[in-house]
């Protein structure tokens, strides 16, 4: 007599909001095609109870001047690339980004700090040499922040850009700039689901539709807090799927940034054996940290090494099949 | 199906003896009810109530040891989909396979490597597992040796993977009794199988080539053949279609009390993928997604030390957050004059701290408190990092002895400990540092 197993599903009442980044030429902008994100009905990648009508997207993080503070292994790989914004985005492109993340670092390489008019010129000379849509994230000091995002937010009008980072203390000018010129937020909250709500409900409050809100959970690394922000994207899945409008949003993690801040992915010399092959390691850090957010809920993921968008890009490619 | 805690006590004695070790029966039924005890610990059950409740004392999925001695490992007895919603308990063992058509100094090399890698990481040593070794010859004798070769450098526990019995028998008779898990019943030659796992007393993988409903049928057969523990392979060798096979095994044992299905599960990362990059990608989804056991093909010190520490990390109980050692750490080479910073023992309070440190280049000594690990601000309030919390720390660790200066850098966002701390530590130069790690490379900059 054979065995007929009921498979269990989930009757998920709400679902995650679509939210796309940049604008074609008919819808404003420069872009050559737009990104949509978000939209899933199930958690990820469980298509036997649901829908995910978007993939998720690989953004490559770029920054406005020459990131010598950036792990041994990364400036190898980029070479001169990443003394040229422009090149560097193209060079993403090619790669197959998705997303184009423009980091401005607040300072040149002389350490002078850039005005807010050479940061609006470098964001649209990367426009200029990608079709992609972009993210645009300040250097993470408030003032410095208003300055400069403000500045880009005009310069970019109507580019449906993703300006960033909104936190609690920080948001109402950021806000206001995406809502005068018509760009994203990314809505920045510590690894706690009240307060990503909490802040989702500030910016909606302020009028920019909900459907212009990415979420950033704060990504910790591999090693580094990873499991913090694993079960706290899951938690905020898990609610948004029960029908709670204010953590419906699509989640970004800027998976590059924390894996490669660490030492696992810097550091060659004076570490233990069992460590191994410091290019291999840190590639691999950081492909574990994506795979991990990506399982528990990532929209999009942000990455710094070529190897690993072509990895990542390849994961999505097998998790969506089905 | 399972049980409620009132429908259970009615089955028990009532007689509050306490001897199951919870002060009455009633709070002992709800303790069975939720799957965190065991009927054995009642030593009054009847025989006609212990049958009842069998089925609805046993953990949902069955708790399976491979192994002997030190090198023993548990998988099984999970309780939760999300981690956060308890905790999950037993890591899901990974194991390196070696195949018995490997030439034999590959073959020794390999095992000797697996037996040897050890990676410590908060304080915890990290290894692996278990040794697989696939008859990929088809040759009996074949098998034996390698097994035996393999078992000559290591008594870590054995996956023995071949189709056919009578190699499993033979390698069993040369592993040297260290409960290894042999792979896998199939429709074709469960019978066999069955025979000698019971024979033995060894546990088996069930593997089904036609999804969840030849397995449950495959492990109803086991069953009743009399083999009680059993590891599953639900088959699927993509990476979408095995997250949907976990998930759905997951959610039958823990949602519906699905016996024939509530067993560990065994995953093959390397047969999910066609590069050593995409290995990793599937194992780290089933150490995250809810294998028991994982098989990887390849190893390399730079892929197994993540995959350790994701395991690690996943695995971490969100409500114990692991806590790091109070003490002194040291960061770049401190020399007498390089900067006294402090904080408390919450392991990410430390991680992110250490990492901004570590990362800086510069030269620091970082004081980590016993704040029963909690961080700064939960433990402040909670009044367990206070002046005297971080005086008491400074006389203990010696720390002035080493320094050239008197200077500590209290968190930013404590800044209000400074005036005690000052009548605590008589001499000492008290400063503020800032409220958020990632402002701490900034700051040691300016440090004199």
């Amino acid at each position: 007599m054979p065995v007929t197993v009921e498979i269990p599903k989930e009757k998920w009442t709400g679902s995650i909001r679509q939210v796309t980044l940049g604008a074609t030429a008919a819808q404003g902008g420069t872009r050559s095609k737009t990104v949509t994100v978000g939209g899933e009905t199930t958690l990820p990648f469980l298509f036997f109870e649901g829908d995910i009508p978007n993939p998720p997207v690989v953004a490559v993080e770029i920054q406005d001047s020459y990131p010598a503070d950036w792990s041994p292994v990364l400036l190898k790989a980029w070479g001169d690339t990443l003394q040229d914004p422009a090149a560097w985005a193209r060079k993403a492109e090619e790669l197959g980004a998705g997303l184009i993340m423009l980091r401005l670092r607040g300072t040149n390489a002389d350490g002078q700090l850039t005005p807010a008019v050479q940061a609006a010129a470098t964001v649209r000379a990367v426009l200029g040499a990608t079709g992609l849509p972009l993210i645009v994230r300040g250097p993470g000091q408030a003032e410095r922040d208003n300055e400069l995002l403000v500045a880009v937010a005009e310069a970019t009008a109507g580019e449906r850009l993703a300006l960033g980072l909104c936190e609690d203390k920080n948001y109402r000018t950021i806000v206001a700039a995406a809502l005068a010129h018509g760009h994203l937020v990314i809505a920045s909250s510590p690894i706690d689901v009240n307060l990503a709500k909490q802040l989702n409900i500030l910016i909606n409050d302020m009028r920019l539709p909900l459907d212009r809100v990415l979420m950033d959970p704060t990504t910790g690394a591999l090693g580094y807090g990873l499991e913090y922000t694993y079960s706290v994207m899951e938690r905020l899945r898990l609610a948004a799927l029960t029908g709670d409008s204010m953590t419906q949003q699509p989640m970004i993690c800027f998976v590059g940034e924390e894996s490669w801040r660490q030492k696992e992915s810097r550091v060659a010399e004076g570490v233990p054996a069992q460590w191994g092959d410091i290019e291999k390691r840190a590639i691999t850090w950081e492909t574990v940290t994506a795979t991990a957010l990506l399982e528990s809920g990532a929209d999009i993921v942000v990455l710094r090494h070529p190897a690993t968008v072509g990895i990542i890009r390849d994961t999505i490619t097998r998790l969506m099949a089905h | 199906m399972a049980l409620s805690g009132l429908e259970i006590y009615k089955l028990l004695p009532k007689t509050n003896c306490k001897e199951c070790g919870f002060p009455t029966c009633l709070a002992f039924a709800m303790k069975l009810a939720q799957k965190q005890a065991e009927l054995d610990n009642c030593p009054h059950v009847s025989a006609e109530a212990k049958e009842a409740l069998s089925a609805a004392s046993a953990p949902p999925i069955r708790l399976i040891k491979l192994g002997s001695g030190e090198r023993e490992f548990q998988v099984g007895n999970e309780t939760v989909m999300f981690r956060h919603e308890k905790t999950f308990f037993n890591k899901p063992g990974l194991a390196l396979r070696i195949k018995d058509t490997e030439a034999a100094d590959v073959v020794a090399a390999k095992a000797e490597t697996v037996n040897a890698y050890s990676v410590e990481r908060v304080g915890m040593q990290m290894t692996l597992n278990a040794v697989a070794i696939e008859n990929a010859s088809g040759d009996v004798t074949t098998f034996a040796n390698t097994v035996a070769a393999v078992r000559a450098r290591t008594n870590l526990p054995f996956v023995l993977i071949s189709p056919n019995a009578e190699a499993l028998k033979a390698a069993l008779a040369r592993e040297g009794g260290h409960k290894p898990l042999l792979y896998a019943a199939t429709a074709e030659n469960w019978q066999a199988m069955a025979a000698l796992a019971k024979g033995s007393g060894v546990s088996l993988a069930v593997r089904s080539r036609d999804g969840l409903d030849e397995l449950a049928d495959l492990t109803k057969k086991l069953s009743e053949a009399g083999v009680a523990d059993l590891v599953l392979d639900p088959g699927s060798r993509d990476l979408s279609g095995s997250l949907a096979q976990l998930t759905q095994l997951r959610r039958l044992a823990l949602k519906k009390n699905f016996r024939p299905l509530g067993f560990p599960i065994i995953t093959f990362p390397g047969e999910v993928a066609d590069t050593p990059e995409g290995e990793v990608v599937a194992a780290a989804q089933y150490i995250a997604k809810y294998a028991g056991i994982v098989v990887l093909d390849h190893f390399d010190p730079a892929v197994a030390y993540p995959l350790l520490t994701l395991r690690l990390n996943i695995y971490t109980d969100p409500q114990k957050p692991i806590s790091v050692d109070p003490g002194i750490y040291e960061f770049n080479h401190p020399t007498a004059e390089a900067p006294l910073l402090t904080t408390t023992n919450f392991s990410l309070t430390y991680f992110s701290v250490a990492g901004e440190l570590d990362s800086s280049g510069l030269p620091a000594w970082l004081l980590i408190c016993d704040a029963e690990g909690m961080s700064v601000l939960t433990s402040w309030a909670a009044g367990k990092f206070d002046a005297a919390t971080i005086a008491k720390a400074v006389k203990t660790t010696g720390i002035a002895d080493r320094l050239s200066h008197k200077k500590i850098t209290i968190p930013g966002l404590v800044a209000v400990l400074s005036g005690d701390l000052e009548e605590e530590l008589p001499g000492w130069e008290i400063r503020v540092g800032p409220r958020e790690a990632v402002d701490i490379p900034a700051y040691l900059k300016t440090w004199s």
